[in-house]
């Protein structure tokens, strides 16, 4: 793997930059694999990077039906937060924006992380009840978090709109200084192109049809589109497809698939310093290196995996996003898309074991899965190389359904649900 | 946003509706027998059908009634509807 800094830039720089290789190889598929990741998003090629990296095994593939990061990875609003509830999540998210915070060094690629503050608003009491709760419980957990009045919001994110006379006028906000933003993109195809320099398969337009079991009940291998795999361990990290997959294997999940949106306004200068998001309005925004207003909007009321979203769902976030920054009233929105969310019922993710011996899962990551894809994608290795959960993904499981130890973080959601 | 047929009041705008998830998920006849694992599966376990989905709308600024739609959900066309207690038409698989 060619090791990028300032010198290797000049270098290639005086080459007429006609010397860049391709960042990782376009392997046929083996006949075998000692563990297949199914679904080449941040969370699945991050976890066959810390498979290779940490745990020895470098026979592995991942297998993307589509292109890598072609689906939720490359459709979200790239916010990183860790102010959760509850000790669980706020492990698993803290254990992610640790990771965050070295990973372009980690991967020798630039992800841009910009830990540029995240500010969620307050519009009423009770916001203002749950959120300072919030603040407590992190700092106790020890993730950073402050409550900051009105006047305070407002110094620390000038475009922001204070006045009494709105619908929902602003009457405070927590603030977490570590959260921030990343570029989604470098971070799956950074961690691709370390995993491809150690020895990592990676299988672009390769969708799987089909889950192979033995008498036992156990996972063999794979059937995809370019034939059949043979695998002792199957990793699914498949986002909104995740009850598809599952199903291959006879398996029902406590899972629903929600169309999410996102949208983006035409360049302008830099103006907006931070995250700003709110549950209440509904908006949440934030400004691309590029100068594009990057807003998220709701999820459709109905399941659906057509990956776009309802006109009225946008429509309501921009009436929000004109009445907290009136200034942006007049920016034209250039591009929409959505994404498919898997949520489950206490919005917390599933990473763990499954009832089919072989057979390991990464979902139910909802609207806010991008922020812990290092974490994720690092606990779920341990997960598959071990043959047993890591202690911040433990409580995470699949049995917690069953056992009703949910880990109910539906407030601390970016998206109202 | 959707144009939904209510069996009572016609098509009408997806606002006047709620969308209230998988239909024909039916209570347990005896919840006291029922084990932990079917528990998980009535309440949370869902089919999350990529294709052709029964799912259960009301509409609430409406009639205010429970009914069924068809859908399919890698498109999102609806296939037709029908009123709550009845069984899934054969036309409608």
């Amino acid at each position: 793997m060619e090791r990028f800094s300032g010198l290797s830039l000049l270098r290639h720089a005086f080459g007429g930059h006609q010397g860049w290789k391709p960042f990782w190889r376009e392997p046929a598929p083996k006949a075998a694999y000692d563990a297949v990741i199914v679904g080449g998003g941040g969370h699945g090629i991050g976890a066959a990077y810390y498979l290779a990296k940490e745990h020895g095994l470098r026979n592995i593939a991942v297998l993307e039906k589509g292109w890598l990061g072609g689906g939720n990875t490359g459709r979200n609003t790239t916010i990183i937060r860790s102010n959760y509830l509850f000790p669980e999540s706020a492990a698993l998210y803290n254990h992610a924006l640790k990771l965050w915070e070295t990973l372009s060094e980690t991967l020798n690629y630039n992800t841009m992380y910009s830990p540029r503050g995240v500010l969620m608003l307050a519009h009423t009491v009770h916001d203002v009840q749950v959120f300072r709760r919030h603040v407590h419980a992190n700092r106790a957990a020890g993730v950073d978090n402050e409550w900051l009045d009105a006047a305070q919001c407002k110094a620390f994110c000038p475009p922001l709109n204070i006045s009494d006379n709105i619908r929902y006028p602003v009457v405070g906000g927590a603030l977490q200084r570590r959260g921030g933003t990343a570029r989604h993109d470098a971070v799956v195809w950074g961690y691709a192109r370390a995993a491809d320099a150690m020895g990592v398969d990676i299988i672009q337009n390769c969708g799987v049809t089909g889950i192979r079991r033995n008498a036992a009940g156990a996972v063999e291998g794979v059937e995809t589109e370019r034939g059949f795999i043979a695998t002792p361990k199957v990793g699914v990290s498949a986002a909104g497809n995740t009850s598809v997959v599952m199903a291959m294997a006879g398996l029902r999940m406590p899972l629903e698939s929600y169309p999410l949106q996102a949208l983006v306004s035409e360049p302008v200068k830099p103006d907006f310093p931070c995250v700003v998001m709110s549950n209440t309005v509904h908006a949440y925004i934030s400004q691309s290196d590029k100068g594009e207003m990057v807003i998220g909007a709701g999820t459709d009321a109905y399941t659906s995996y057509t990956q776009r979203g309802a006109m009225h769902i946008a429509s309501h976030t921009l009436d929000a996003i004109c009445e907290l920054f009136p200034a942006y009233r007049r920016l034209r929105m250039l591009r929409s898309w959505g994404g498919i969310v898997d949520t489950t019922p206490d919005r917390s993710p599933i990473i763990g074991k499954t009832p089919v011996p072989g057979l390991y899962v990464n979902c139910g990551w909802g609207t806010g899965g991008f922020k812990a894809t290092p974490g994720s994608a690092h606990v779920f290795a341990h997960t598959i190389a071990r043959d047993e959960p890591h202690p911040i993904n433990a409580p995470f499981s699949l049995e917690r359904f069953r056992t009703g130890r949910f880990i109910d973080e539906a407030a601390a959601a970016a998206v109202a649900h | 946003m959707l144009l939904i047929p209510c069996p009572y009041c016609g098509e009408r705008p997806e606002l006047e509706f709620r969308y209230g998830g998988q239909a024909h998920i039916a209570r347990p006849e005896n919840p006291a027998a029922l084990s932990e694992e079917d528990w998980a599966g009535f309440l949370y376990m869902r089919d999350n059908e990529k294709g052709v989905h029964a799912e259960r709308w009301r509409h609430v600024h409406g009639c205010a009634r429970f009914f069924n739609v068809v859908r399919d959900t890698t498109t999102d066309r609806i296939l037709g509807s029908y009123k709550a207690g009845e069984t899934r038409p054969e036309t409608l698989r």
